[in-house]
């Protein structure tokens, strides 16, 4: 009988890990919202800092940080960390494109779209690093954008939707030439509107509102 | 109080408990895994499920607080299904692979399964493997048995107090972990107990056994002075594995590592016949007849005061009572149980008991710690205390050297003076004693090593009256005694309560070493006594009575072998004074036998054979002349008489007795599992307390 193996869980270690002085700050900030007995409820906005200041993944030493920051036993956070599929805990490409994969994208052909960024990307598999470090490509639940599936996100921030395999592969050649590109709709429809045009409300559009008709 | 019914009978239970409680009340039993009823509620195993009257689906017993009119079935056929489906998804990812499991036999699971789950499984799709973790030398494991109960992660937390255990991913790729660490706690051995499943299994025991092969005797754990109730497991001659037996006074259902895996040590270095020194200074096997008559011609003629005897860390009462005897048809007034030369004894039972009693400990609201580490004096009694801490959060103080006790303490002090500002109220901590309902303090055996021993306990005696430790019992309050003395050694308390203590004249454990050097005592009689530096016995005549080739043995010019603790019916009494049966569990080794007949035959030779034929009648005249031992099991609360000798004390610093837990006795000096546990967790090396304080 074959079998799952899974690994034991051991994140990479980085050469120690401290807050810069900006995060430092920021993180005391987060920290006076909670009792002084109650810290430990910080540890999810200073994983998230450390995951930010450390390019994107949590290593072992940035979550070892975190638990003594915040007085906890190291084994506490690395719980944290690995519940939370948000935080990435094997290093990650400068842009980190997250493909949604649930019903509405997939309906819409998601399966086409991981499969041209990962040919964009150049990489062999989910989650690993392109080789120049630029990209790296996962799938993720659905990520709240149901009506401009299919769609990505990259690096936490930014929505591409409407996407065809075609602009998936553009919007990351422009990612990787370092040029700008626009988040939102790239079939150029505005927000979520059907995309053959209006289909409910017609009379709206003819007819200016009644005056007096403020709603 | 609520009122329920529970399978059509109606049963009221206490506020407050969980439905499954109630269902165990109402005498239905309620299969679980997660659910253990000395930790937290987990909920996850969902193995508890029951029927809850107008509730749209079953509900998990364990975390469902009881509330006034719920109607419950235990015995539906819906929860006949859903324990069956519970079942199935648990053994989806479990190997089957029970006939090579330590656990089998003895399994949670094996025992479910055959009483709630399907005859067959229908998953056929991959199960999953998990890779084995490191938990140190005492735990194997094979992680992909585990079903994910948590409760080693809340015994660690909770209980012992290493935050060490923790399940990291999630789902599928959820798994116990401890980040390859070995588990710093003497009390990691539980965890092989709490865990339902084969994941957690015992190295040391691994593939030895199965549990129906094995003969179970309740007996008495002598590794320290907490008597911690035990269930030796033989297999014919050989002790295969020691597990805890429940006792809530004592050790609850825990047991400390010592306990458990020293003995190992029982099968190593043993004195297995006697042996006596011949001319050439070389110990020679010998047969009985020959040892006894060497000890009977080295004895003829001389006086009694020339002849000492020292009671070792592990004896039973009745060998030191046949001791004791023996000694004193000899004329010999010089006897000494306190190898460490403890300065207690003399008083009455209040001063070197623990008085409070270690259930009593879940009363307490303040505690001081003098000269004491009881993480590894007394693993069950730290427990106790951590236990309580979390209760209530209460005030710990600490004199001496301040170690890691598993729960928050106040550093007060490193020696005697600290104590005596305590107890002329000069120190801020005496006030929030003296504010507490319940203050109790606990003095170390190794504060009463010191020579300014009696000193320190007339200061711990004087702060324990003006801080209201002791208090008579009123209308709603039973009595409340705080003060405590913890002993470390199982012979200690009951070798005091029968008078193992010098004569009148009679010389104590240092006087006796120095008389040998200065050679007014020519014979020593060391009953299992190993623990002091005997190399200052080479000008005596040394007969050795006991168990292990170890330190008493090496200075012995005869060796009388004896018998270990499972291997002989023995009286024990613990740290609180509690008297407890030890019983054979396997046969001594050889020609050795138990203590008490050697002591017999041994005075037959001598001419003065001693007034008992068998253990019956050793343990009448026991109970006759110290009516403490007729108690089996109780505990007398001891009368608060004065004691302690004021005086100076010296401002050295209260030295902690015990440099490395895992080692502290002839047993586990012995034993291959401490050793390897002296190895990993570098107790000698890292955290040496004994001598550099």
């Amino acid at each position: 009988m074959s079998v799952l193996k899974t690994t034991t869980y051991d994140p990479p270690r980085t050469d120690g890990f401290v807050f810069s002085p900006e995060n430092k700050a920021k993180a005391d900030a987060y920290r006076t919202r909670y009792p002084e007995d109650r810290q430990a409820s910080a540890v999810l906005w200073l994983l998230y800092l450390a995951q930010e200041q450390n390019g994107g993944w949590l290593s072992s030493d940035a979550i070892e940080y975190v638990a003594a920051e915040l007085d906890m036993a190291p084994i506490r956070v690395h719980e944290v960390a690995t519940f939370y599929t948000m935080f990435n805990l094997r290093p990650v490409g400068r842009y980190l494109v997250q493909v949604c994969r649930t019903t509405s994208c997939w309906m819409r052909g998601s399966d086409a779209i991981t499969k041209a960024c990962l040919e964009e990307a150049g990489t062999g598999a989910l989650g690993e690093v392109s080789e120049d470090g630029v990209f790296s490509v996962v799938e993720v639940e659905c990520l709240g954008a149901c009506c401009n599936a299919p769609m990505f996100q990259v690096n936490d921030r930014d929505y591409f939707e409407d996407l065809t395999p075609e602009s998936a592969r553009a919007v990351m050649a422009k990612l990787r030439a370092g040029e700008e590109v626009k988040p939102g709709s790239q079939s150029g429809r505005a927000g979520s509107e059907p995309q053959e045009g209006a289909k409910t409300l017609l009379h709206l559009a003819e007819s200016p509102a009644p005056a007096g008709d403020g709603a | 109080m609520p009122k329920l019914t529970i399978d059509d009978k109606e049963i009221e239970v206490p506020a407050g408990v969980t439905v499954l409680q109630a269902c165990e009340m109402a005498g239905a039993e309620i299969p679980r895994f997660c659910y253990h009823e000395r930790l937290s509620v987990a909920g996850n195993c969902r193995m508890c499920l029951v029927e809850l009257e107008r509730a749209p689906k079953p509900i998990a017993s364990c975390a469902m607080p009881v509330s006034e009119g719920m109607v419950i079935r235990t015995d539906s056929e819906m929860i006949k299904k859903a324990r069956n489906g519970v079942m199935e998804f648990l053994l989806i990812n479990h190997p089957l692979d029970c006939p090579i499991c330590d656990q089998g036999g003895e399994c949670d699971l094996q025992d479910q399964a055959m009483a709630y789950g399907f005859d067959h499984s229908r998953f056929e799709e991959n199960k999953r493997a998990v890779t084995e973790k490191y938990m140190g030398p005492l735990i194997k494991t094979i992680m992909t048995r585990c079903i994910h109960c948590t409760r080693c992660v809340r015994f660690a937390t909770e209980v012992a107090g290493v935050e060490d255990i923790g399940l990291v991913n999630r789902g599928e790729h959820a798994e116990i972990t401890t980040l390859e660490r070995a588990i710093d706690s003497e009390l990691s051995g539980n965890l092989v107990d709490v865990c339902p499943v084969g994941a957690l299994t015992s190295a040391p025991y691994q593939f030895a056994a199965r549990p129906w092969e094995l003969r179970k005797t309740l007996s008495i754990d002598v590794m320290d002075a907490v008597g911690s109730n035990i269930r030796v497991d033989a297999r014919g001659r050989h002790v295969m594995r020691v597990l805890p037996r429940l006792h809530e006074g004592v050790n609850e259902e825990w047991i400390a590592d010592k306990t458990r895996h020293a003995c190992d040590g029982l099968a190593r270095q043993r004195l297995d016949r006697p042996y006596v020194r011949g001319a050439d200074g070389r110990l020679k096997a010998a047969s009985w007849d020959e040892a006894f008559s060497a000890v009977a011609s080295r004895l003829k003629g001389l006086e009694g005061k020339k002849i000492a005897a020292i009671a070792g860390d592990l004896c039973d009462a009745e060998s030191m009572l046949a001791l004791k005897d023996l000694m004193s048809d000899l004329g010999s007034p010089n006897l000494d149980c306190r190898q460490d030369g403890a300065k207690v004894g003399e008083g009455p039972r209040a001063s070197y008991l623990f008085n409070t009693s270690i259930a009593g400990i879940e009363r307490a609201d303040a505690v001081l710690l003098v000269g004491s580490n009881p993480r590894w004096e007394a693993p069950m009694v730290n427990a106790r205390i951590r236990k309580r801490f979390l209760q209530t959060g209460m005030p710990v103080g600490v004199i001496g050297e301040s170690v890691d006790l598993t729960y928050q303490t106040q550093y007060l002090g490193a020696g005697p003076e600290t104590l005596k500002e305590l107890a002329e109220g000069r120190h801020p901590f005496a006030e929030v004693l003296e504010k507490a309902a319940h203050p109790m303090l606990i003095l170390g055996s190794g504060a009463l090593a010191r020579a300014d021993g009696p000193a320190i306990l007339a200061l711990a005696r004087a702060l324990a009256e003006k801080t209201g430790m002791i208090k008579a019992a009123t209308d709603d309050e039973p009595a409340w005694n705080g003060f405590n003395v913890l002993q470390r050694v199982a012979s200690r308390v009951a070798g005091l309560d029968l008078g193992f203590l010098p004569g009148e004249g009679g010389r104590a454990t240092e006087d006796i070493l120095s008389a040998v050097e200065s050679g007014e005592i020519e014979v020593v009689y060391l009953l299992g006594a190993d623990e002091f530096d005997t190399a200052r016995l080479s000008k005596a005549f040394v007969i050795y009575q006991g168990h292990h080739g170890d330190a008493g043995a090496q200075a012995a010019d005869v060796i009388l072998p004896g018998a270990a603790y499972t291997e002989k019916n023995g009286t024990y009494v613990n740290t609180e004074g509690r008297v407890q049966l030890g019983r054979l569990a396997a046969f001594p080794p050889g020609e050795a036998r138990e203590d008490w007949t050697i002591l017999r035959a041994l005075s037959a030779v001598l001419g003065k054979a001693l007034p008992y034929d068998n253990l019956g009648m050793l343990r009448q005249s026991l109970v006759e002349r110290f009516p403490v031992f007729a108690a089996i099991d109780q505990i007398e609360p001891a009368a608060w008489e004065p004691f302690g000798t004021e005086g100076a004390v010296d401002s050295a610093p209260f030295a902690l007795p015990i440099a490395n837990y895992y080692m502290t006795d002839p047993i586990s000096r012995s034993s291959e599992t401490m050793a390897r546990c002296t190895e990993a967790l570098g107790k000698g090396a890292v955290k040496a307390t004994g001598t550099d304080g």
